[in-house]
């Protein structure tokens, strides 16, 4: 342990430090690395443009069918209910709207990137906040 | 021309290579199986030997293997967050199966496994159910806040709670729709116009243009439908690993 002192605090010269443990300075150099990393998240949504449009394509390639099948499943899903339950046409009347409701529901919020539910964008800011303490350490979230 | 040639849906056709039945099921050895065999023996042999021999200058092999690994890192990082790390192992196959198997699929006379609904319903099921459990087993019973939106007036909970459970039912049927549709459509359209060509004649110039284009827009499509399958799998686990 003292010896990643030393070495913070100046330390012998650098090839002989290299030469003898070459754990000595490990956190420092990790230390580094995780600046870098940090450095290059926060600078990614600035400047990296393509990033950007294959995110903005891959987003309409998925919102034009999350409104169709959940009017399918909706109507399929109460038609199943019909059959069960003999109550034709209720169910797929009712899960018929719902269905277009979640759908329609899906496609707002993965275009608005709201954070309140499923299937939105991306992290919160919080989030990588956090990350940006622990890395790609595996311990366990709270 | 046969008539079966023809039809641009031919190509979807299962033949069965090695005719096998256990028990009543068949477990036939067909060219589906073969080339999702083959995108996985691709995909490891791709990264096994890139990496054998590891320099700080990557060669050319090497490079294709790291932009892989880090296009995916990036991707687990930005989407699912912290804790997402131990996940990373399945997107990265996940993702590489698909993409491999969408690219093997624009060879020609090769069989794009990933137009079965099967095959891919089935990739998505196992996301659903996955993320599902990974969800109660991190958060307990606290997970079904997740079908409970905050903010929302008393009276229009019951509604937005049916809703919100719809709209999580529906995730392995729009996951699986969406690349099987786009795969079926793409590769469909090519057919046809591809077939034009050939009964226009001499004016089969200008289909053969518009083939030119779509043989374009479709590597565009494998590579996006291979990527909007993995960043919705990082989202859903986002949602077992965060909840809200």
């Amino acid at each position: 342990m003292g010896g990643v002192f030393l070495s913070l605090a100046g330390g012998p010269p650098m090839d002989e430090r290299d030469s003898q443990d070459p754990f000595r300075d490990l956190g420092e150099r990790l230390d580094e690395a995780r600046r870098r990393r940090q450095s290059a998240r926060d600078s990614r949504p600035d400047d990296d443009g393509a990033a950007a449009n294959r995110d903005a394509l891959g987003l309409a390639f998925r919102i034009g069918l999350e409104l169709v099948v959940a009017v399918g499943v909706g109507v399929g899903v109460g038609w199943a209910l019909d059959q069960w339950l003999g109550t034709r046409p209720w169910g797929m009347i009712v899960l018929l709207f719902l269905g277009f409701g979640a759908g329609m529901w899906n496609v707002y919020r993965a275009v608005t990137g709201m954070g309140m539910a499923m299937g939105t964008k991306r992290g919160k800011p919080g989030q990588a906040e956090h990350a940006k303490d622990t890395g790609w350490s595996d311990e366990d979230e709270d | 021309m046969a008539a079966e040639q023809a039809n641009p849906l031919h190509q979807f056709t299962i033949e069965r290579w090695v005719p096998l039945h256990l028990g009543g099921i068949d477990v036939s050895f067909t060219n589906a199986a073969f080339f999702m065999v083959a995108a996985g023996v691709v995909v490891t042999l791709l990264i096994t030997l890139a990496t054998r021999r590891r320099q700080m200058v990557p060669g050319r092999w090497q490079s294709v293997a790291e932009i892989a690994y880090e296009f995916t890192a990036n991707m687990v990082d930005e989407y699912v967050g912290h804790g997402g790390e131990r996940y990373f192992p399945f997107v990265f196959t996940l993702f590489m199966f698909i993409f491999v198997g969408n690219f093997l699929g624009m060879i020609p006379w090769a069989y794009t496994f990933t137009a079965q609904i099967v095959v891919t319903f089935a990739m998505a099921a196992v996301v659903f159910i996955g993320v599902t459990i990974i969800g109660i087993a991190r958060h307990g019973f606290r997970f079904l806040t997740l079908f409970v939106p905050h903010g929302v007036p008393g009276w229009l909970l019951p509604l937005l709670v049916v809703i919100e459970l719809i709209s999580y039912f529906i995730r392995p049927f729009t996951l699986s729709i969406r690349l099987f549709a786009n795969m079926v459509a793409g590769h469909a359209m090519l057919a046809i116009f591809a077939g034009f060509v050939v009964s226009l004649g001499l004016f089969g110039i200008l289909p053969l243009a518009v083939t030119t284009a779509l043989v374009l827009l479709e590597f565009l499509v494998a590579a996006l439908q291979a990527y909007v399958f993995a960043v919705l799998t990082c989202l859903y686990l986002k949602d077992a690993v965060h909840l809200h």
